[in-house]
């Protein structure tokens, strides 16, 4: 809600499939190759080239189905949408219209503890196009056509979305079952997963407004941003008695607005006909039941198993589950170690690590077993907690183990009872005053006598035996 | 060496050394450039023809041919794409492309040994019955009129094809048929024309007009070449979704002509108070034959008839629209520079494209377009699937059905009729066997009173061509019809 207006949103997400070649064509899938350099006849739509299709993009279509909770259908068309652009050598872009591959769905997200079920409306596979550059040449655009053909799915929500919140909630987790299935990478910076979002306003119990598209988001700060300005920008409208254009419209990242880029009016008719070239996609039961048991264990289901085995409560179960390579690295990390010390120890101090680094967590500094190494040593006493999140700092930066800094810099604690009982007296006999004070009933005291003393050791006493040695010298 | 050799007795000659490739190519080289008038081809290979053949001679020396049609010079619609041969679909828009490889269909010929002589004329992209829609000119018909010296049409779209086979410019010629364009020319030109059950013969590399109805198949002077030449380029390619995996049959050696017991089914749709006297007649000179050879005629019914021209042009032309969207000026072929994007596609497709293509590629974005889709497209194939399921009641009662091919034999160049869609009544006997995917022949039976070649036609159920074959060699073996052909353009 905003100032009394309800949002509807829908989304459309663009997943690029992950596999090694194209839809049709056998051509590598490759971020990041030379322009051109990964384009076969097919894919340049070369005069009698055919179009044949890649069983496993299709195995791929199918698993995220399963993922996604749908409906698997045994037959599926391919489709020509036809549109003239420079980047789209066929003139069409083979997709599928009226007859998806997967139909109605669900996911489930999870806001303020509160569980909404978003429904899914369909998954079809599409071409992508190729890219046109602009920028190469004041009078010129160049066109590389290494993704032309690239697969992908495009996957369309029910519009059960009612803020920018839920809205970037439900991204995530699709992203999130994506990747835990492995049929799409996920990497919206490189485009393999953006979001086209429908959003329109209405005054609760009335019937739903017009609503607008906003094409190509490829964070969830945009969606989130975007969302907000186009409701805002909607409900400015509306209240200034104005009315809203059914259009689609661009996210500009830099100043947060959106802006027209097509009416309804001026929308392609992109003439969807069966593609010729293509037969019907067929698929068996046998080979959808196949398919779903290799999937693998999901992100709610593998939520529940964190919660009931590792007694993690739902938000943390919630972030750590959400990505597939973390709750892999948790998992390693939790074998026969507190699970409360190491949840602790990978959702705030690692976290905030990669974080500030912006690394993923494959990409961590501190692999999980020199992690669990650390925190072996915290939980046998050896190391303070205080200690460990500089050992810590330091494994960040440098990448050695903590046995090696804890060796280096002698950060090993001072369990030894002689060398402890040296310091506490040490300490005594240079605060007689206090030791009388103390004596004399001043309690409080007792946490001066262990600060000394800790500023004695350099932070390396043994808190615990050290408090023990500190009172019963005290107290006799 | 007897002038007008068939691919059969190529092969012998070849076998016996009474001739060489070398030689043959020479012959037949030699013959293309007498023939220049006719205008059948639009490239011609010479030095790699030549090249070919004599690596085809070393072969046969060393018994290593790759057939028996080893070093055969043959002639290929130029809609094939031929690798680093220029591939034209006889249009100014690819008129400089040159691909960089070469269709599954062509390539099975090579794989055979045949020689390519170079790209025949056609239709601009196979559109047209007439071949006066190739951006390289008319071809004109080897045949004339007994009382006229004009120029007559070879048919289309393959009418170089067909009219280089009947004029020895080749020993035998790839063609394609999406409504007809083998069976007409063929019907015109004297020459046998086989259209192949859909998915029979390979697409992949061959420029594509209508996806659903384009097929490829040979023109030859008989009906033992015709099955050979079909036994060469038919087969499963996994290149082409819409192949058929059925396995390649031995067409030719399995060919026999004995009719008895066939029941030959006579489509009363088909006759028409229109049709000239002799068509009508060679008609029923046919079915006497038939029975006389001890068929059974069985009149029949395939009561959609009527509905196939108007729904072949539907579907023909939307599929079409699409296919040739890739004509854009952008990757190949030629480009005239505009202003921006648009422009430079409306000056480049505008210069590009002929009337016809032009006129089949608005008619397909109107049938597709929203709003008319439904009226138009989505009724269109409701028709075709009823005239399918016509054929396949037919052939629940008979082995094939006869009919002539074309409804007139070859008329003037200059007599073509203002109104397209009578030009396209051409098709009107074909275009019906292309909806329903099934094969056809086109048999030369007789000439009409002008001395010009009446075609007729026989189809089969789908995959049944060996059927086909061996009705049609047992009325051509029956008839034993000679082309009584005047080679004028041979001064």
């Amino acid at each position: 809600m905003i100032n009394g207006w309800e949002l509807v949103i829908g989304i459309e997400i663009h997943a690029q499939v992950k596999s090694n070649s194209k839809l049709f064509s056998s051509s590598s899938t490759d971020f990041g190759s030379g322009p051109n350099s990964q384009v076969s006849l097919v894919d340049a739509a070369m005069p009698g080239m055919l179009p044949v299709i890649n069983k496993f993009c299709v195995e791929q279509a199918v698993r995220s189905g399963i993922g996604l909770n749908a409906k698997i259908n045994n037959k599926s068309i391919f489709d020509r949408k036809n549109y003239f652009y420079q980047d789209l050598p066929q003139g069409y872009q083979i997709s599928q219209f009226k007859d998806p591959i997967v139909g109605n769905g669900f996911i489930d997200i999870v806001l303020d503890d509160q569980t909404k079920r978003i429904g899914i409306e369909r998954l079809h596979l599409e071409q992508d196009a190729g890219k046109s550059l602009h920028d190469q040449d004041p009078n010129l655009t160049f066109v590389d056509l290494n993704r032309s053909g690239i697969a992908l799915m495009e996957i369309v929500s029910k519009p059960d979305m009612s803020s920018a919140d839920e809205a970037v909630e439900y991204v995530k987790k699709v992203r999130s079952i994506l990747r835990y299935l492995d049929t799409c990478d996920g990497n919206m910076e490189q485009g393999s997963l953006r979001a086209d979002v429908n959003v329109s306003v209405n005054k609760p119990g009335n019937e739903l407004g017009t609503r607008c598209e906003i094409k190509n988001l490829n964070s969830f700060k945009y969606i989130h941003s975007a969302i907000i300005y186009e409701a805002k920008r909607q409900i400015k409208l509306i209240e200034s008695g104005e009315s809203i254009n059914q259009e689609t419209r661009l996210y500009n990242i830099d100043t947060g607005e959106t802006h027209s880029m097509r009416s309804k009016e001026d929308a392609h008719d992109y003439r969807y006909f069966p593609d010729p070239d293509l037969l019907p996609l067929e698929i068996e039961n046998k080979w959808i039941e196949e398919i779903k048991s290799t999937i693998p264990e999901l992100p709610d289901q593998k939520k529940n198993r964190f919660i009931k085995d590792y007694n993690l409560n739902e938000y943390d179960a919630g972030v750590i589950v959400s990505d597939k390579a973390t709750s892999d690295y948790y998992e390693k990390v939790v074998k026969n170690r507190s699970p409360k010390l190491v949840t602790t120890w990978v959702t705030s101090e690692l976290f905030s690590v990669l974080n500030k680094k912006n690394l993923s967590i494959d990409e961590s500094p501190v692999a999980y077993d020199k992690l669990g190494e650390l925190i072996d040593n915290i939980e046998s006493g050896k190391v303070s907690n205080r200690l460990a999140k500089d050992i810590f700092e330091e494994m960040c930066e440098m990448g050695k183990s903590p046995g090696e800094i804890i060796a280096e810099k002698g950060l090993s604690q001072i369990s030894d009872e002689g060398e402890l009982e040296k310091l506490v007296n040490d300490v005594l006999i240079a605060n007689p005053k206090n030791v009388e004070k103390y004596k004399n009933g001043k309690d409080k005291l007792f946490g001066f006598f262990v600060g000394e003393a800790m500023k004695l050791s350099k932070g390396k006493a043994n808190p615990k035996l050290l408090n023990e040695l500190l009172k019963s010298k005290l107290n006799t | 060496m007897k002038a007008g050799l068939n691919l059969i007795e190529a092969s012998v000659l070849l076998e016996n050394n009474e001739t060489s490739s070398v030689e043959l190519t020479k012959i037949y080289l030699d013959n293309i450039n007498k023939g220049k008038e006719l205008n059948c081809y639009n490239t011609v290979s010479f030095e790699e023809a030549l090249k070919e053949a004599e690596s085809s001679d070393k072969r046969r020396r060393e018994k290593k041919s790759k057939s028996r049609f080893d070093g055969i010079p043959i002639g290929i619609k130029d809609l094939f794409c031929t690798k680093n041969i220029k591939t034209t679909a006889s249009s100014k828009i690819l008129s400089n492309f040159v691909p960089t490889y070469e269709s599954t269909a062509s390539q099975n010929c090579l794989n055979a040994g045949l020689i390519s002589l170079g790209k025949l004329n056609c239709d601009e992209f196979a559109m047209g019955s007439t071949n006066k829609t190739s951006y390289f000119g008319s071809v004109i018909n080897p045949w004339k009129s007994k009382n006229s010296d004009a120029h007559l049409v070879p048919g289309g779209s393959s009418g170089g094809s067909a009219a280089a086979v009947a004029a020895d410019l080749c020993i035998a010629s790839l063609g394609t048929d999406t409504g007809g364009s083998i069976r007409q020319p063929a019907s015109f030109t004297g020459t046998v024309g086989l259209k192949p059950t859909y998915g029979r013969v390979s697409r992949w590399g061959i420029v594509a007009f209508a996806s659903s109805l384009d097929q490829a198949g040979p023109i030859t002077k008989t009906v033992e070449d015709a099955a050979a030449l079909f036994e060469i380029i038919s087969g499963y390619d996994s290149k082409d979704s819409t192949s058929s995996i059925k396995q390649k049959e031995n067409f030719y050696d399995n060919l026999n002509s004995s009719v008895k017991g066939m029941k030959i089914g006579v489509p009363k749709e088909f006759k028409s108070d229109d049709l000239p006297t002799s068509t009508q007649k060679a008609w029923d000179d046919c079915k006497k034959l038939l029975q006389e050879n001890g068929a059974e005629l069985i009149d029949i019914s395939l009561p959609h008839t009527m509905d196939a021209l108007p729904t072949y042009y539907i579907i023909a032309p939307a599929e079409a629209s699409s296919n040739l969207a890739r004509y854009d000026g952008v990757k190949y072929g030629i480009r005239e520079n505009g202003k921006n994007l648009i422009e430079m596609y409306e000056e480049t497709r505008s210069i590009g494209f002929g009337d016809e293509v032009k006129r089949r590629i608005l008619i397909g974005t109107y049938v597709l377009s929203s709003g008319y889709y439904d009226a138009y497209y989505i009724k269109a194939q409701k028709v075709r699937s009823l005239i399918k399921s016509d054929f396949n009641e037919a052939f629940k009662r008979v082995d094939a059905i006869l009919t002539p091919s074309t409804p007139s034999t070859a008329f003037e160049i200059e007599n073509e009729p203002k109104d397209p869609v009578q030009t396209y009544l051409n098709d009107i006997f074909t275009v019906p066997v292309n909806l329903a995917g099934i094969p056809a022949i086109s048999v030369p039976f007789a000439n009409d009173e002008n001395n010009l070649p009446i075609g007729l036609q026989l189809i089969t159920n789908s995959f049944e061509e060996q059927k086909l074959l061996n009705i049609a060699k047992n009325v051509q073996d029956t008839i034993n019809y000679t082309p009584n052909l005047d080679k004028w353009w041979i001064k």
